[in-house]
């Protein structure tokens, strides 16, 4: 078997061997083990452990070592004692102190032997090989006399060779250092064992919380793929990061959301205002090759078709221009000029047309206004909402006085923006139709009989954005105020996002 | 008037060469750069009609070519680019007009014809006459006959080029673009009350009217 092939079999096997109702489980359980917060507490945990069995081993040992000391010591004094005690009184008076000390309960070990290896006092009966005969520290087993038992402990003695032959063990039994030490041993696994189960469970639970979230928003994510794009992630209101992340991905979907609706929206009107002349120009040729009589019959229908692609022409033309300056893909070039100057010219061009419709067209005559933009796009825009004001204006009612009703057109400067507005005395726009009004095609139901390509506010808000701006439509309490707010400066680039 | 259309569409340019024979002129046609340049470097033009995105060569090149070679005909550019600093381009490269595609015959022949007729034309003149009305340009005086009209200087100017062009229709995007310097298409026809208005001021009260309207073309003042 090549190791390659590994894997795979063992993946077999594991499924020959897990019963079938197990399985789903056990890949939920392993998409949990896969979580980045599962993984993270596991590394956490190792080194927390590796810590806590480090601090726990040091602080053995260094029992264990301080406990070696103090034997050592108490051993190292008896000796000295003992010694003195022998060197002044002989071994009469040695015998005689050990056994009246080895009698004493809970005493240390105590041996003297001759040189021979007798022993002569004491309490310790059996000792390990060649104890007595290597001087200095050993650790050994022993069995004291005294115990009824007769059980072997370890002990810690110290072999002293006395003036004349005589040989002085003394120790202390080990069994309290052994068991402090064991206990530590103990209480450090334990503790271990519940850090590890504890982090464990943690981790299992972070994670299958995590996990929890996450898919809930894949879930989301899939219906808003499958085309429900109104669908939104959920948002847990902790404000953490994941929350930060579906905010933002809400946000995100909301901007493609109104862009789609908007893309709908346009090719739903594009089919209608296209169709529509299209549909008539198709009709009228029909109809003239159909009833058309004589030569006069159909140079009027082809007249009328002329006229019909005409306007055809001009809808595409401005959709074109709409389309261009919404991307921003303009190249339109931008230029120093006076915007009073295309307020007069504006109002030149359409001063007799608003005459013959019974209109009073009045214009700032103010000092210059300079500004950076396009010109021959700005002139347009305004030209368009002239003409709209015109439009709708001719059906407002007279002033008070029995002045005609007036179209106002005005050039203001509002901090770092130049206002273009154009104000007329119609029926005006209402409020909750003002925002729907700006979008492409839209022509309010009470003008759909009005001619116009019903793109006039549209391609002026275009070009208000393509300048940074925007096109507002105010009241003009009656009537219609729109104005043209472009920054004085021209276009600004776009400012990175905090 | 003797004419070269450089176009690529051969439906298009078909149609356009066959109008102007129609109506009494004489068109020749090339179907790419390369061909076109020759045929302009060979031939005597009056005015010449190229298209901006052709095959082999492109429109502005050979506008570019021809001019680095002295050649002066007035060109005519067609093109479907319609943006605001395409038109610009086009005459910086040395076109002398330019005409986005979709156009009307209508307009292209009023254009052609004002461009043939730009050379050796009145454009040199103190006074234009047409009839019993003349128009000083220096004075700024307008007369009918023995009476002095009073114009506004934007009527002056439009009547100014009007009757520059007597004889010739003049379309209103002509007027527009020439009169008011504005290269877009005003929703509605503005142009039409300003011509009535001028109209009402020249002719009224005459029993010869100079200021004809030429249906499906735009304008014309005629001395008939």
């Amino acid at each position: 078997m090549r190791p390659a092939e590994a894997p795979a079999r063992w993946r077999s096997a594991l499924k020959r061997a897990v019963p079938g109702w197990v399985r789903p489980r056990l890949a939920a359980l392993g998409k949990l083990f896969h979580t980045t917060a599962f993984k993270l507490t596991l590394v956490y945990l190792t080194v927390f452990a590796v810590f806590a069995a480090c601090l726990l081993g040091y602080f053995a040992w260094n029992t264990r070592r301080l406990i070696t000391e103090q034997i050592t010591r108490t051993v190292d004094a008896e000796i000295t004692g003992l010694s003195e005690q022998y060197n002044q009184g002989g071994i009469q008076r040695l015998v005689f102190i050990i056994d009246a000390r080895a009698r004493r309960p809970g005493s240390s070990l105590y041996l003297v032997t001759t040189f021979s290896g007798d022993g002569l006092a004491g309490n310790v009966g059996l000792l390990g090989e060649g104890v007595l005969e290597h001087v200095g520290w050993t650790e050994t087993v022993y069995r004291r006399l005294d115990d009824p038992d007769g059980t072997e402990h370890h002990a810690l003695v110290r072999v002293f060779q006395l003036q004349n032959g005589f040989r002085l063990l003394v120790g202390r039994d080990l069994e309290e250092r052994e068991r402090l030490y064991d206990i530590i041993l103990a209480a450090g696994q334990w503790s271990i064992a519940v850090v590890i189960v504890l982090g464990l469970a943690g981790g299992f639970l972070v994670a299958r919380r995590v996990l929890h979230r996450v898919d809930a928003m894949t879930e989301t994510s899939r219906t808003i793929m499958a085309g429900d794009l109104s669908g939104r992630l959920p948002v847990g209101g902790s404000e953490d990061e994941l929350d930060r992340l579906a905010v933002n991905l809400n946000l995100m979907l909301e901007r493609i959301e109104a862009l789609m609706r908007g893309f709908k929206e346009v090719s739903d009107n594009i089919a209608h205002d296209l169709k529509t002349p299209l549909t008539r120009l198709r009709n009228r040729a029909e109809g003239a090759l159909r009833s058309g009589r004589n030569e006069s019959d159909y140079r009027a229908a082809l007249e009328s078709t002329i006229e019909e692609s005409d306007d055809l022409i001009r809808t595409f033309n401005a959709l074109l221009m709409i389309a261009r300056a919404e991307s921003g893909q303009s190249s339109a070039p931008m230029t120093e000029f006076d915007a009073a100057e295309i307020v007069r010219g504006v109002a030149e061009l359409y001063d007799p047309l608003a005459d013959e419709k019974g209109l009073t067209l009045r214009a700032d005559d103010g000092a210059a206004v300079p500004m950076c933009g396009n010109r021959e796009l700005v002139t347009q825009a305004l030209a368009n909402l002239v003409d709209n004001a015109i439009k709708y204006g001719s059906r407002g009612t007279p002033s008070a006085d029995g002045e005609p009703p007036e179209v106002a057109v005005r050039v203001e400067s509002e901090g770092g923006y130049v206002r273009l507005s154009v104000a007329d005395r119609g029926p005006g726009i209402a409020a909750e139709d003002r925002a729907h009004a700006v979008q492409r095609f839209v022509r309010l139901e009470q003008s759909r009989s009005e001619p116009g390509s019903g793109l006039g506010l549209s391609l002026a808000s275009a070009v208000a954005h393509l300048h940074g701006g925007e096109l507002k439509l105010e009241d003009n309490a009656p009537g219609l105020k729109a104005s043209l707010m472009l920054p004085r400066g021209g276009p600004q680039l776009p400012q990175p996002a905090e | 008037m003797r004419l070269l259309i450089v176009e690529d569409d051969r439906d298009a340019a078909d149609y356009i060469a066959r109008a102007f024979r129609e109506v009494g002129h004489v068109a020749d046609q090339a179907p790419d750069g390369e061909e076109g340049l020759a045929l302009a470097l060979d031939r005597q033009y009056d005015v010449m009609i190229v298209d901006r995105m052709l095959p082999k060569r492109d429109g502005l090149s050979v506008i570019g070519e021809l001019r680095a070679r002295g050649v002066e005909t007035p060109v005519l550019i067609l093109s479907a680019l319609g943006q605001v600093d395409d038109r610009v381009k086009g005459l910086r490269a040395g076109g002398d007009d330019y005409l986005p595609k979709p156009y009307s015959f209508s307009e292209l022949l009023a254009r052609v014809e004002v461009l043939a007729r730009r050379r050796g034309g009145r454009g040199e003149e103190t006074v234009y006459r047409v009839a019993d009305l003349e128009l000083d340009r220096l004075s700024h005086q307008v007369k009918r006959g023995k009476d002095e009209l009073v114009l506004q200087p934007r009527e002056f100017r439009l009547l100014e080029y009007l009757m520059k062009h007597a004889g010739q229709v003049v379309t209103r995007t002509m007027l527009l673009e020439n009169v008011w310097d504005y290269h877009f298409d005003p929703q509605t026809n503005v142009i039409d009350v300003h011509i009535s208005r001028l109209r009402s001021k020249i002719d009224k009260g005459f029993s010869q009217p100079l200021l004809h309207t030429i249906r499906g073309a735009g304008y014309m003042i005629r001395d008939r």
